[in-house]
């Protein structure tokens, strides 16, 4: 009993920071003013946000019973999380490679100008 | 715990559709691809909120596995694509 | 595939890669093997859920395939002896990434919801050079910068050089230092001690 009530909140908490990253991400392409830092929110804090609920999902699923199918089940979301995590850098790598090669500039601020490449 | 995750998953919808909105008017075609890819991240995880609400979280897995695969692939097959063309221009400006 | 990506170069790059890497696959060291064999059987296992002779035998079957043809793209290696060290610092290398990761997302949190944002970020793109050399430590330290938040690797070449855009001042400020130090002790301790 005791070991559910805590289960359960450690779901929920997890669960809950999740959401405030997909939350970040979102406002945050919405946000941002070019694309290349767009692609700063939306690569990453997703792929936290991600992880986030789907290691809270792969406790609540051994929650209900520790079973060779829930074992399985929370395994093959671990899965998920480590592939998110390798793949979300290479997808992130090839919008910009491709914003880059078609000669997209960088918003760079007024006062710096000169700065920016 | 279904009503939570009920509204989590109510919740990432609306998030989805803020997404949207930068799919639908970016300026150039890669912000377009920015937020189909933000789109398909978040439903990775709500396919298996569905699937605890469904309580087939088993099948539902699979689902997500192929639906993350298959995000990935199409992210890295338009920028491909598209950075042979050489017509991303800013659609403000025209 | 992996590999492919993070290796993949600009158009000027010089293009002797591919002779440096068929050089290197004509031999089958068996230790790699080994590991391939395990990581993809225990994939198989997970993915199938079914523990019966002939699903067994099916999985034996493939994961030996995949391991013969695919040995030497996982474990890139010169120095095979080295091997079960180097897993031993990847495995360390993963908790601080996560920490770092942590870290720099709060970061970028604070700067997305934060009310006049636009005089917050400073994007720009920068180029250092970094002194690895081998093709996976190179890889790795191209896909942990792109993951922690506020650095998007652009490219990476051979030679070490990275262009990275930095979404604003705080971020691109530690960028060579500590985590290079961390990949160059996974995979080439010498270059360090």
């Amino acid at each position: 009993m005791l070991l559910s009530i805590i289960g359960n909140s450690i779901v929920i908490i997890l669960v809950l920071v999740g959401l405030l990253f997909f939350a970040g991400g979102a406002v945050g392409i919405l946000r941002f003013p070019d694309f290349y830092s767009r692609l700063h929110p939306a690569g990453k804090l997703d792929t936290m946000g991600v992880s986030m609920t789907m290691i809270a999902m792969a406790v609540y699923s051994l929650l209900h019973g520790f079973t060779l199918t829930a074992l399985l089940t929370s395994l093959k979301i671990m899965l998920i999380v480590v592939f998110i995590f390798i793949t979300s850098p290479t997808a992130t790598h090839a919008i910009v490679d491709a914003g880059v090669r078609a000669g997209l500039a960088p918003w760079a601020k007024e006062d710096s100008g000169e700065e920016a490449p | 715990m279904n009503n939570f995750f009920l509204y989590s998953g109510i919740f990432l919808c609306l998030l989805m559709a803020l997404s949207l909105y930068r799919a639908l008017v970016g300026p150039t075609v890669l912000d377009r691809l920015i937020g189909v890819n933000a789109i398909g991240s978040k439903t990775t995880a709500l396919l298996i909120l569905i699937g605890i609400l469904y309580e087939r979280v088993d099948m539902f897995v699979d689902i997500a596995l192929a639906y993350a695969t298959l995000n990935f692939i199409a992210v890295l097959a338009a920028s491909r694509y598209f950075q042979k063309k050489k017509g991303l221009y800013d659609e403000r400006q025209r | 595939m992996k590999k492919d990506q993070a290796t993949q170069r600009r158009d000027d790059s010089p293009r002797s890669s591919p002779s440096d890497d068929s050089a290197s696959r004509s031999k089958h060291p068996i230790v790699p093997f080994i590991l391939t064999f395990g990581i993809s059987f225990a994939t198989w296992l997970v993915l199938s859920g079914k523990f019966d002779l002939f699903h067994l035998a099916l999985g034996v079957i493939c994961c030996l395939l995949v391991a013969y043809f695919s040995a030497d793209l996982m474990f890139y290696s010169h120095r095979p002896k080295g091997l079960s060290g180097q897993w031993f610092q990847f495995v360390k290398y993963v908790p601080w990434l996560l920490g770092q990761v942590l870290i720099a997302n709060w970061h970028v949190m604070k700067l997305v919801f934060h009310p006049n944002m636009l005089e917050k970020i400073d994007p720009k793109i920068i180029t250092f050079r970094s002194r690895l050399r081998n093709d996976m430590s190179l890889f790795i330290l191209a896909n942990s910068i792109t993951l922690t938040p506020g650095t998007i690797t652009v490219y990476v070449n051979t030679f070490g050089k990275y262009t990275v855009h930095v979404i604003d001042r705080k971020s691109g400020e530690g960028l060579p230092g500590e985590m290079e130090k961390r990949v160059a002790q996974i995979l080439e301790p010498e270059r360090y001690e």
